[in-house]
Parts: C-alpha cells; sequence; structure tokens
C-alpha cells in the first residue's frame, strides 16, 4: 500500500483534472439542457456513430475510470477525517478504490465490446 | 521500551465527529471532498449511458425518457451544483499546487487561475459540439 500511495495521489490529480474540465459541461447538457428541451441531444444514431471511433472510446475510458479514482482517494480521506474510522482503514481502502476498480473494468468491457 | 513507566500521559483535546460544522471554513472544506462523491455519481450515468447506446434505440430511448424523470433531474441539478464546486476550487487550488516558470520568473497564480477558465471554456466549447445539434 505505501509503494502505491503516490501513484494514487496521481490517479487523484488526473482524475479531478479531467472532472474539473470536463463534468459541468457533461452534466450541464445530458442531465439537464437536453431532458429539458432546452437543446436538440446529437441523437442515437450520431452519439452511436462517435463511438464507433477508437479516439471517442478513449475519452469516454479516461472520462469514467480517472474520476473514479479520484473519488475512491478523495472518500478514503474525507471518511478517514470527518468520521474518525481509522480502524476501518482497510475495509475503506477496499471499498473506495476496489468500487473504482470495478467500474474502470466494467466501462473497459463496455467500450471495448461496444456494437460498431 | 524508550519510555519510563513514568513517562507523562499527554492531554489531548477529544475531537468531536462533527468538528466540520464549528466553522464555516471548515464546512466549506468538507463540502469540496464530498464533491467526489456526486462526481464519481456522474461517471456512473454515464456507464448507464454507454450501457443503453449497446442496446440500441429502444433501450437508448428508455433512458432518454428516464433522464426526463423530476428525480433523476433534481440529482442532476444536484451533481451540476457539485461538480462546478469541484471545478472552480480545482482551477484554484492548481495555482498554488503548480508553480509553474516562464523565462526565469515564476508565473502569478492569478495568470494560471484565469488560464484554467479559458481552457474550461474552450473544453466545454468543443464537448458541446459533439454533444448537441446545433
Amino acid at each position: 500500500m505505501q509503494r502505491l500511495t503516490p501513484f494514487l495521489w496521481l490517479l487523484f490529480s488526473a482524475g479531478g483534472t479531467v472532472a474539473a474540465f470536463l463534468y459541468p459541461v457533461h452534466v450541464a447538457l445530458l442531465g439537464l439542457a437536453i431532458p429539458l428541451g432546452l437543446l436538440s441531444p446529437a441523437g442515437f444514431d450520431a452519439e452511436r456513430a462517435l463511438l464507433g471511433h477508437p479516439i471517442a472510446r478513449l475519452y469516454l475510458f479516461a472520462f469514467v475510470s480517472l474520476p473514479l479514482f479520484h473519488w475512491a482517494h478523495r472518500f478514503r480521506y474525507t471518511l478517514y477525517d470527518g468520521l474518525q474510522v481509522k480502524h476501518l482503514t482497510p475495509l475503506i481502502v477496499v471499498l473506495c478504490y476496489g468500487s473504482a476498480l470495478a467500474g474502470t473494468v466494467a466501462c473497459a468491457w463496455m467500450l471495448w465490446s461496444f456494437p460498431r | 521500551m524508550s519510555q519510563t513507566a513514568y513517562h507523562p500521559r499527554w492531554h489531548r483535546k477529544p475531537m468531536s465527529v462533527w468538528w466540520w460544522l464549528e466553522k464555516p471554513a471548515y464546512a466549506r472544506f468538507v463540502l469540496r471532498e464530498i464533491s467526489s462523491v456526486f462526481v464519481a455519481l456522474f461517471a456512473g450515468l454515464t456507464l448507464l449511458h454507454v450501457q443503453a447506446l449497446r442496446e440500441g434505440p429502444d433501450g437508448h430511448a428508455r433512458f432518454v425518457e428516464w433522464l426526463r424523470r423530476p428525480g433523476v433531474l433534481a440529482l442532476d441539478a444536484v451533481i451540476l451544483a457539485f461538480v462546478l464546486l469541484h471545478a472552480f476550487t480545482w482551477f484554484h487550488l492548481a495555482a498554488r499546487a503548480v508553480a509553474l516558470r516562464f523565462m526565469g520568473r515564476r508565473v502569478p497564480d492569478g495568470a494560471i487561475v484565469a488560464g484554467n477558465y479559458a481552457a474550461f471554456l474552450v473544453a466545454s466549447a468543443v464537448v458541446a459540439f459533439f454533444l448537441t445539434r446545433g
């Protein structure tokens, strides 16, 4: 674990940067503006064609995976600071990074086997 | 054993679990940290979106319909508030974390923050171009 820590901090900052620059526009458009009918969506065919492109799949993989590790790392220390649960550290570590890893694997598989 | 049996016992004030409600600055810190939960939630929503695209036109239509439900819209509004909090705090922290040098001089924090906002606007415009039919 000690040897992994610098790598986990790297994933934390990479994911934080991805989330900071890209998440607000995705949430604002896909979560609010489009469902509320304020803007027209690209549509099923366009979105599927877009994901047919390897760069778009790579983008989406980084878009999902890195911020998951950002969450895992930040949330781990929030629990540690906020709830005083030092004795639960092994459990928290497994649950946080484990969830991020599970999401990463699921995302990789979904994009790898994306219908082309 | 580096202590004798007569080593003084340290006095430590016990901290409440609710220490972060004592000052607005502490609460802001915890809100910033909690923003990561909403970041992860949106990563999860993105996975649902990809899955809907994999399922074909019907699955995608069901997902689009689900996004219009009031509860989901409300959740997305909360997610947006938290990812914006994350973005703004991140842009300002980056200036302190990175000591950028140009022509032998340290780039002022304000310039790094302004650069972050500019890049944020450009990235948002590029993403909007792909996600909407303008």
